[in-house]
C-alpha cells in the first residue's frame, strides 16, 4: 500500500507532558511525523495540534486509534484536502544581489507575500499559503540563493457547511 | 475537613476499597507511610520494589480488583518499572504510587530524583505528577477509574513530598466521570447480528479467547457460546482458564507452543472468532499464512487491537462480557437445529488431530518436568492458583496443568518477565489466604526475585514454589539447541545455590526430588505443609518444549516430540 501524506488534527488538554505523550507514541510505534504545530485554542484549557504524517491506510487507522486512546487527547480526525482549509507560513531569507532585487520584488508581488526584513545583502520574505504555493515560490527563489528558511508546518481546519 | 496530602491519599484509598498495599519505604514517602500505619489497610513490606509491583499484579489477577503499590522516589520508582511494564503488557489494573522530591527541587537533579512520569509514559495506561494539593484527590480517583475501566492497565501517580505534607480542605468526590475518556462497553447490535449469521453458516468455526475474557469476567458467557454454537475454543497464553481445559471442545493453547490440534484447527477454520485477544506474533506465527481461509471476527474493548495485526471481516468494539451475552441472546432465540450433524465432520477432524498428535513427552529414568506438572495437577485436583516464572517452566505449566477456571493461571505473557512468579504468588495468596497458591518456577527465574522468600515467610504466607531445576536457562538453551547448532552460549546455570538450604535460610521448608519415585512424595510433603515451601525437582537437563513453531514460520509448521 502506498504511503500518502495525511493531515491529522486533534484537540488535547493544554497541560505539561501532553506533547511528549503524543511524540512518544509516534517514536515508540515507528509512526512518522513530517510536521507538527501546537497552540492554544480559544479555550485556554485546550490546545489544537495539527500533524502531518506519511502512512498507508492501515497505519493511519492505527495512528488515529492510538491517539484517541491517550487520555489527554479529546478528539482526533484526519482532514482531507477538499474538506478543509490548509495553510502553512514560511519565512524565507533570500540572497538579494543588486541584479536580483527587482526580480525578487516582482515574485513577492505575484505571490502577494511581503518582504518583512531588508538587510544589506538579504531580504526576508513572509509567505502564507498551501503547500503548492510554498513549493512554487521556493522554486523561483532557489536560483538566487536561499540562506535560511523557517516553516510552521501545516495548520488546518475543517470547512463549515456552506 | 482539613487534611494533609498523605491523609487525603488514605481517605481516597479507603473509598476505593483498597485493603492491601505492597510497598517499600523511603524518604519521599515517609509521611505517607506514617499515615498508612494509622489505617486498617494491610501493608506488605517486600524486599525489592519490583516485587511490590508484581505482588500487586498477582493480587489483581487473582482477585479481579485493582492492585496497589507504594514506593519511594528515584531508585524506588525505577526499580518498579519492570513490574509496571509487565502489568501494562498484560492489561492488569494497578495503581502505583511513587514518592517524588519536593516540587521546588524537581528538575534540579535533586537527591533521589527520577523523572518517573517521563520514564513510565510508554508503559502505563496513564500517569500523573501531582503538583498541587488541590488536584490530589481528583487525581487519585481518576487513577483508579482509568486503571479498572476499559482495557485495564497500570496507572502511576507521582506525589512530591511537599504535596503529601501540604494541607487542604477534603471532601469526598464520590463517583467521577471523565470527559476525554469514555471506553465503549456496548457493541453495535448490527455487527452482532452479522456475527450470529456467520456462526450459523460456518462449517469449521473456532473461538480464539484471550486475557480480555478473563479481565471482563466473561468466562461463563464464553462457555455458553461455545456450547450452544458447538464451537471449539483455543486460547492465548493469557486466555488460559477462560474455558475449561478438559472440556471436549477445548483445543488448548494456540501459537508457538500451542497444541497440534489448536494450530491445525485455526489454520483450517472458515470462521475465527477472536475475543479479547490481540493476535500477538507468538500466536499468529507468519502472518500471511495465519487462518488463511477464515473470516475473522474480532471482539475487543480496545479499538487499537483491532486490525493492528490481522485483517478483520467483522470488527466489534465492546466489552467481552456484554458482547458475548448479546450474541448468546441472539443465538438462544433462534433454535440452532441440526448443528450436531453439521459440526460432526469438523469435530471429528479435530478429535483425529488430538488422537494422532497429542501433547506428549517421553518418560525416562530422570524426572521429566512435564511429569511433575501432571502430578501437581493430579494431587491438587486442578484447583490451585498457579503463578509461573518465564521460560520452559511457564510453557509446561500452560500445557499440562489443565486449568478449569479463570483467574487461576497467573503468568507474565506479554513482557515475559523472569522473576514474576514468586512475588505474584505472594499477591495471589494475600487475595486468597485459604487457597493453595503454587509458583511453577525455573532455576534461573526464581533467582531473579528470590529475596521475596523473606516477604512470604515474614507474613506467614504458605506459598509453594516448585522449581523445575534443569540447570539451564532452558528456553534460551532450547533455541540454541534447535537453531544454533547446540552452541550453549551463556545459558549454563550449573552454579546455583542449594535450594533446600536456601529455603531453610529464609525460615521456609525445602524438599528435593532427584528420582522419579520421589516426585509424588515431595509434592505431598510440600503441598501439605502450612509453611512457605520450596520443592526442587532435579529434572532432565535438555528437555524441550513441544510442539514448537520456529520464529517466523507458519503455525502449521510445528516441530513435534
Ligand atoms: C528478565 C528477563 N531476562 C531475560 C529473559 C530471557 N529469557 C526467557 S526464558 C529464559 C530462561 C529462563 O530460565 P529458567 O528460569 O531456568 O527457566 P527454564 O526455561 O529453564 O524452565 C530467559 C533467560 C526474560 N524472559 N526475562
Ligand atoms: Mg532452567
Amino acid at each position: 500500500m502506498s504511503e500518502n501524506k495525511h493531515v491529522v488534527t486533534m484537540l488535547v488538554d493544554n497541560e505539561p507532558g501532553v506533547l511528549s505523550r503524543i511524540v512518544g507514541l509516534f517514536s515508540g510505534r515507528g509512526f512518522n511525523i513530517e510536521s507538527l504545530c501546537v497552540a492554544e485554542t480559544i479555550d485556554p484549557l485546550i490546545s489544537r495540534i495539527t500533524l502531518v504524517t506519511r502512512a498507508d491506510m492501515t497505519i493511519l487507522e492505527q495512528i488515529e486509534k492510538q491517539l484517541n486512546k491517550l487520555i489527554n487527547v479529546i478528539k482526533v480526525r484526519e482532514l482531507a484536502k477538499d474538506e478543509s482549509v490548509q495553510r502553512e507560513m514560511a519565512l524565507i531569507c533570500v540572497k538579494a544581489a543588486p541584479e536580483h532585487r527587482a526580480e525578487i520584488l516582482r515574485i513577492v508581488d505575484i505571490f502577494r507575500c511581503k518582504v518583512v526584513d531588508v538587510a544589506s545583502e538579504h531580504y526576508t520574505i513572509e509567505i502564507t499559503g498551501d503547500e503548492g504555493k510554498l513549493a512554487a515560490i521556493l522554486n523561483l527563489l532557489k536560483p538566487m540563493g536561499i540562506k535560511k528558511i523557517a516553516r510552521t508546518g501545516i495548520i488546518a481546519l475543517l470547512r463549515e457547511p456552506k | 475537613m482539613k487534611l494533609t496530602g498523605a491523609q487525603i491519599l488514605m481517605e481516597v484509598l479507603k473509598e476505593e476499597g483498597v485493603d492491601t498495599i505492597f510497598g517499600f519505604p523511603g524518604g519521599a514517602v515517609i509521611d505517607i507511610y506514617d499515615e498508612l500505619m494509622k489505617t486498617d489497610i494491610r501493608h506488605i513490606l517486600v524486599r525489592h520494589e519490583q516485587g511490590a509491583v508484581h505482588a500487586a499484579d498477582g493480587y489483581a489477577r487473582a482477585s479481579g480488583k485493582v492492585g496497589v503499590s507504594l514506593v519511594t522516589s528515584g531508585p524506588g520508582a525505577t526499580n518498579a518499572v519492570t513490574g509496571i511494564a509487565t502489568a501494562y503488557m498484560d492489561s492488569i489494573p494497578l495503581v502505583v504510587i511513587t514518592g517524588q522530591v519536593p516540587t521546588p527541587l524537581i528538575g534540579n537533579d535533586a537527591f533521589q530524583e527520577a523523572d518517573i512520569v517521563g520514564i513510565t509514559r510508554p508503559c502505563t495506561k496513564h500517569n500523573y505528577l501531582v503538583k498541587d494539593i488541590d488536584k490530589l484527590a481528583r487525581t487519585i480517583k481518576e487513577a483508579f477509574y482509568i486503571a479498572r475501566t476499559g482495557r485495564p492497565g497500570p496507572v502511576l501517580i507521582d506525589i512530591p513530598k511537599n504535596v503529601g505534607s501540604a494541607v487542604f480542605e477534603y471532601k469526598s468526590l464520590g463517583e467521577i466521570r471523565m470527559d476525554s475518556y469514555n471506553p465503549t462497553y456496548k457493541p453495535h447490535k448490527k455487527q452482532l447480528k452479522r456475527v450470529a449469521d456467520l456462526i450459523k453458516k460456518a462449517e469449521k468455526p473456532v473461538i480464539f479467547a484471550g486475557g480480555g475474557v478473563i479481565l471482563s469476567k466473561a468466562a461463563e458467557e464464553l462457555t455458553h457460546l461455545a456450547r450452544i454454537g458447538l464451537i471449539p475454543v483455543t486460547t492465548s497464553l493469557m486466555g488460559i482458564g477462560a474455558f475449561p481445559g478438559l472440556d471436549p471442545l477445548c483445543l488448548g493453547m494456540l501459537g508457538m507452543h500451542g497444541t497440534f490440534r489448536a494450530n491445525m484447527a485455526v489454520s483450517d477454520s472458515d470462521l475465527l472468532i477472536g475475543i479479547g485477544v490481540r493476535f500477538d506474533d507468538r500466536v499468529t506465527g507468519k502472518i500471511d499464512t495465519f487462518a488463511p481461509d477464515a473470516d475473522i471476527v474480532h471482539i475487543d474493548i480496545d479499538p487499537t487491537s483491532i486490525r493492528k495485526n490481522v485483517p478483520v471481516a467483522i470488527p466489534v468494539v465492546g466489552d467481552c462480557k456484554d458482547t458475548l451475552a448479546m450474541i448468546n441472546q441472539i443465538l438462544d432465540k433462534e433454535k440452532l437445529a441440526d448443528l450436531d450433524e453439521k459440526r460432526r465432520p469438523w469435530l471429528d477432524q479435530i478429535q483425529h488431530w488430538k488422537d494422532t498428535k497429542p501433547l506428549a513427552y517421553k518418560q525416562s529414568e530422570v524426572i521429566k518436568p512435564q511429569y511433575v506438572i501432571e502430578k501437581l495437577h493430579e494431587i491438587t485436583k486442578g484447583e490451585a492458583i498457579i503463578t509461573t516464572e518465564v521460560g520452559q517452566n511457564q510453557m509446561w505449566a500452560a500445557q499440562f496443568y489443565h486449568f478449569a477456571k479463570p483467574n487461576c493461571f497467573i503468568t507474565s505473557g506479554g513482557l515475559g518477565t523472569m522473576g514474576f512468579g514468586l512475588p505474584a504468588a505472594i499477591g495471589a495468596q494475600m487475595a486468597f489466604p485459604d487457597q493453595l497458591v503454587v509458583d511453577i518456577a525455573g532455576d534461573g527465574s526464581i533467582q531473579m526475585n528470590i529475596q521475596e522468600m523473606a516477604t512470604a515467610v515474614q507474613n506467614k504466607l504458605p506459598v509453594k514454589i516448585v522449581i523445575l531445576n534443569n540447570r539451564y536457562l532452558g528456553m534460551v538453551r532450547q533455541w540454541q539447541d534447535l537453531f544454533y547448532d547446540k552452541r550453549y552460549a551463556a545459558t549454563d546455570m550449573t552454579h546455583a545455590p542449594d535450594f533446600v538450604k536456601l529455603a531453610e535460610a529464609y525460615g521456609a521448608k525445602g524438599f528435593r526430588a532427584t528420582k522419579v519415585e520421589e516426585v509424588e512424595d515431595v509434592l505431598h510433603a510440600g503441598l501439605e505443609s502450612s509453611e512457605t515451601v520450596i520443592m526442587e525437582f532435579v529434572v532432565e537437563r535438555e528437555e524441550n518444549v513441544y510442539p514448537m513453531v520456529p520464529a517466523g514460520a507458519s503455525i502449521t509448521e510445528m516441530l513435534l516430540v
